[in-house]
């Protein structure tokens, strides 16, 4: 079967996800759901750098979602305790609630 | 050293008084009375040495004009002034004068000022007198020693300066010591006085200046032909303005009126300044610019008129007059009115020549009057005792006080007389030669001139007779006349000296030797040899000795008792008020002038100075627009509404910007992402567009 | 029409109908299933795009592993439905304009200045799982050692990183 999908579609899904993780980020008050769509920005990104390796026909686009995945594992990690931790102290996750760095 | 070499000594004449002066204002607060007088007296002296010096030099010499260079003064322009000495034999005659009768005077003062510094509670004030008199003979010898119009001004201020303050001299008192500025107001009348005369010479010198380019008297009379021929009108009009100037110095109508108040100073100031010497600055001055008057018979005829006619109006005056220093300031006057009328008619000779006896006999007459005048102070000290006598009103000069003063003080009485025939032109005294010398001339020239004179001259022995029967005939009319002592030496023996003048003055020009004519051709051009006239000699003698056989039918005959009207007086009644009144001239004068001159004084400082300038133009227009300017303009407008409402509306500006920015900073960290987001957005957008 | 076009289109579409519905849910589970399943999605593109090991990392890594953590979490906090709030009223108009422009840009970008019309290679010629394998991994630990390496102290600090974080002090309520 002949690969007959051009990149611009790749990128453009990509780009979709891409937007629909950020309007998740700046619309939802819930910070799980945040992270969620963080997640899925990273995701869309990750499929851009699949998309272009396969284009140059280069592995270098691959080792890079290798480590980006890493790191946002690390990071979910870590996000999570925080708002554990801020759980605990608030007895509310709402990031509304987190304002206290107003100027 | 010969005679040339004399003539180099002639600045010693101004710079001796000027030592004297100055030795005395630094260390008279550490000599004796005694001391200072003798100072002063010695300064004047030692002039009075180099002076005749001078003339020995001229009557050795050729008797021509010599001129010592001694200061560069003014170079402006056209106007080159040097200050340079002229010995010549008018020069010289006045100088003697001066110097001779100023240095008796100064002795005599030196007795009188120490009883008067007394009487009046003031010894401090001692050496002040000296140095003025001193000053004054500085400045008379600058007058009658300068080699041009400015020079002689220079002296003709001066002295008037010095009249000023000698008159002024009890500034604060009256004669009796009580707090009172008549005195000052004198002084303050005669200097203002002097002034309009001041006013008359300047413009003279303006104008000579403008049209000779030279002040000098020997430019200036070396081209007053030529300009009399291309300009006759200027010649007049100096000589014109120069009379106003006569006429403030000598005492002149109209401007005499000084002279009266004057007598407010001490006695010898008197003697000296208004008797002997400043006076007598007008007739020099008329007698310097011969040249000019001659060119002008329009105002010599003036010149002699005013003259002729001062001498009746004064001597009508002196009729009247109850002080004894004012009837001899009056006859001052009059006697004035005859050397100005010489000298205006081209008599300079004769013109001098009364200067110089009248210089004589008129110190000796007001110098006795002060030896009067001093007794009678004697006598009331000792009538009141010590320190009362402020509390009377007592006139020690008023003649009606007086009376039968032969018997106390005979020395006095003996002067006195003499001076009193001097005066009415008796032979063979000096005034006897000198008066008809001018009668003479007059005759010839101008009768109208003549003839007021000569009513002068029958006035004139009356009123001294009249005075000589009130003060030393007949019984005393106050207690101080009857305890009045005589003076002591050092007043009545320049008294003495001065009578012996006045006796043999006349030798100066009698008529065959005619020494004076021949000293003062040299100087003036022109001078003729007076003739004697017998006719206007025996005239003048005859009406002379009737008018005195008058004022004892009047005043001899029965003498004045106490308190008794001056039979004068029912004789003549309302005639002899006017004289007694002095034709009120002087109320004339402060009402006509004087208070219409404070009037405008009052109008431009309250009006004027203080409503429109202080009140409206400085108050109103400069501090108030100032005022507005910083307070409603500058402070309330620019600075509080415009630059505050700047700096403040930046504050509120930043407040507010700020404000609104800190809106961003929520604490909301969805804002905060959606603002990354936007920043995304817009950084494509311009990568885009570009 | 072949067989990957149909593919690539269902994928899209469960892609994006998945991750529409992680925005919208109100139950942060079902938010996280729908997540779960764009992972899966994405996997599946992965393996079209010839990354095999890649989309197996993502299955294990992503859908198994953060997932699951996130699950432990939302079920450990009991968040599941949050209050409507008034704050921000602009957020979400602003928001969705500005996704709304970030697209537009981004397809004006991709479809009208960039001209990527080329195809992607043929997959059947290069892609050979064993032989991608080696090359990938020979690659990671000879020319990317230094990151490799770097990201394995990452890990080891977000493992600490958690424990302290987490950790009670002693007396503090939890």
């Amino acid at each position: 079967m002949a690969h007959t999908i051009p990149l611009s579609w790749y990128l453009a899904i990509s780009v979709v996800l891409f937007a629909m993780g950020a309007l998740g980020v700046l619309i939802r008050r819930n910070p799980l759901i945040i992270f969620m769509s963080v997640e899925l920005m990273l995701n869309a990104a990750n499929l851009a750098f699949v998309a272009f390796a396969r284009s140059f026909g280069v592995l270098t686009g691959q080792i890079f979602v290798f480590f980006v995945m890493t790191v946002s594992a690390a990071e979910v990690a870590v996000g999570l305790a925080l708002i554990v931790i801020i759980f605990r102290n608030k007895h509310s996750i709402d990031v509304d609630l987190m304002n206290s760095l107003k100027g | 050293m010969g005679s040339s070499g004399l003539f180099s000594l002639v600045p010693l004449i101004v710079f001796l008084p000027v030592a004297g002066l100055l030795i005395n204002i630094i260390f008279g607060g550490r000599m004796s009375e005694k001391a200072i007088g003798a100072l002063a007296s010695a300064a004047s002296g030692l002039a009075f040495v180099v002076a005749a010096l001078l003339g020995f030099a001229l009557w050795t010499g050729s008797g021509e004009a010599v001129v010592v260079q001694f200061a560069d003064w003014i170079h402006i322009g056209d106007l080159n002034v040097a200050w340079n000495f002229r010995v010549d034999t008018l020069s010289v005659l006045m100088m003697l004068v001066v110097s001779g009768v100023g240095t008796l005077i100064h002795i005599y003062a030196i007795g009188y000022m120490h009883e008067d510094v007394r009487f009046k509670n003031d010894i401090g004030r001692y050496r002040r007198f000296f140095v003025f008199m001193n000053l004054f003979i500085a400045m008379m010898m600058i007058l009658v020693s300068g080699d041009s119009y400015l020079m002689l001004f220079v002296g003709w201020e001066g002295v008037g300066l010095c009249s000023f303050l000698l008159i002024g001299f009890w500034y604060d008192m009256d004669t009796l010591g009580r707090p009172s500025f008549a005195n000052s107001d004198a002084a303050r009348k005669a200097f203002i006085v002097n002034r309009i005369g001041d006013f008359g010479f300047l413009i003279a010198g303006f104008t000579m200046f403008w049209w000779f380019k030279d002040l000098s008297f020997s430019g200036v009379f070396s081209q007053a032909e030529h300009i009399a021929s291309i300009a006759p009108g200027v010649i007049l009009f100096i000589t014109l303005f120069l009379l106003l100037g006569v006429a403030g110095k000598s005492a002149q109508l109209p401007l005499y009126v000084w002279l009266p108040d004057a007598m407010a100073g001490p006695t010898p100031v008197s003697a000296l300044i208004h008797a002997a010497t400043m006076v007598t600055a007008g007739v020099y001055l008329v007698a310097r610019s011969a040249p000019l008057y001659t060119l002008v018979p329009q105002a010599q005829a003036t010149v002699a008129l005013v003259g002729g006619i001062t001498a009746l109006f004064a001597a009508t005056i002196a009729v009247g007059q109850y002080d004894i220093k004012k009837v001899l300031a009056y006859s001052t006057i009059s006697q004035l009115g005859f050397m100005v009328a010489a000298v205006g008619m081209g008599a300079f000779v004769a013109g001098m020549f009364h200067l110089v006896t009248h210089a004589f006999f008129k110190a000796l007459l007001f110098l006795s009057a002060g030896s009067v005048i001093l007794g009678l102070e004697r006598g009331h000290h000792h009538l009141a005792g010590h320190g009362d006598h402020h509390e009377e009103v007592f006139d020690p000069g008023d003649m009606r006080n007086m009376g039968g003063l032969r018997k106390q003080m005979p020395v006095t009485f003996w002067v006195y007389l003499i001076g009193a025939l001097a005066l009415a032109g008796i032979f063979p005294l000096a005034g006897f030669w000198s008066k008809d010398e001018i009668l003479a001339d007059a005759f010839h020239k101008f009768p109208a001139v003549f003839w007021l004179l000569t009513i002068a001259a029958f006035l004139t022995a009356f009123y001294m007779g009249r005075q000589v029967w009130m003060i030393f005939f007949g019984k005393p009319r106050h207690p101080a006349a009857a305890h009045a002592e005589e003076s002591p030496k050092v007043i009545t023996v320049p008294l003495m000296i001065l009578a012996a003048l006045a006796v043999l003055g006349g030798a100066l020009n009698l008529p065959g030797v005619h020494s004076l004519t021949l000293w003062l051709e040299h100087t003036i051009a022109g001078v003729e040899v007076g003739q004697f006239n017998f006719l206007v000699a025996g005239l003048s003698t005859g009406l002379a000795l009737v008018a005195i056989a008058l004022s004892w039918v009047l005043y001899g005959r029965q003498p004045l008792a106490e308190g008794q009207k001056d039979p004068l007086k029912k004789l003549l009644g309302p005639l002899f008020t006017v004289f007694e009144r002095k034709y009120w001239v002087d109320e004339v004068y402060w009402a006509l002038f004087v208070n219409r001159y404070v009037d405008i004084a009052r109008f431009l400082a309250n009006v004027i100075d203080g409503r429109f300038w202080h009140d409206w133009f400085h108050e109103k227009v400069i501090a108030g627009t100032y005022n507005w300017l910083s307070r409603t303009v500058l402070d309330l407008r620019v600075d509080q509404q415009f630059i505050d409402a700047i700096a403040n509306g930046l504050g509120e500006l930043t407040k507010r910007i700020s404000g609104s920015l800190r809106r961003l900073q929520n604490g909301f960290v969805r804002s905060y992402a959606l603002a990354v987001l936007a920043g995304v957005v817009i950084i494509l957008g311009y990568l885009i567009l570009k | 029409m072949n067989l990957t076009l149909i593919l690539f289109i269902v994928l899209t579409a469960v892609a994006v109908a998945s991750a529409a519905g992680l925005l919208i849910s109100r139950n942060t589970i079902y938010a996280a299933l729908f997540l779960v399943l764009n992972f899966a999605t994405v996997a599946v593109f992965y393996l079209l795009l010839g990354a095999p090991f890649i989309a197996l990392a993502q299955v294990t890594i992503y859908a198994g592993a953060i997932m699951v953590l996130f699950l432990f979490v939302i079920m450990l906090l009991g968040a599941d439905k949050l209050p409507r709030g008034q704050v921000l009223p602009w957020q979400r108009p602003m928001a969705i304009v500005l996704a709304a422009l970030l697209l537009t840009e981004a397809g004006f970008l991709l479809f009208q200045r960039l001209q990527l019309t080329s195809s992607l290679a043929n997959p059947e010629a290069s892609v050979n799982t064993t032989e991608t394998l080696r090359t990938l991994g020979m690659a990671l630990f000879t020319q990317y050692l230094l990151p490799f390496e770097v990201t394995s102290v990452l890990l080891l600090v977000a493992m600490v990183g958690v424990i302290v974080l987490t950790k009670k002090e002693k007396g503090e309520p939890g």
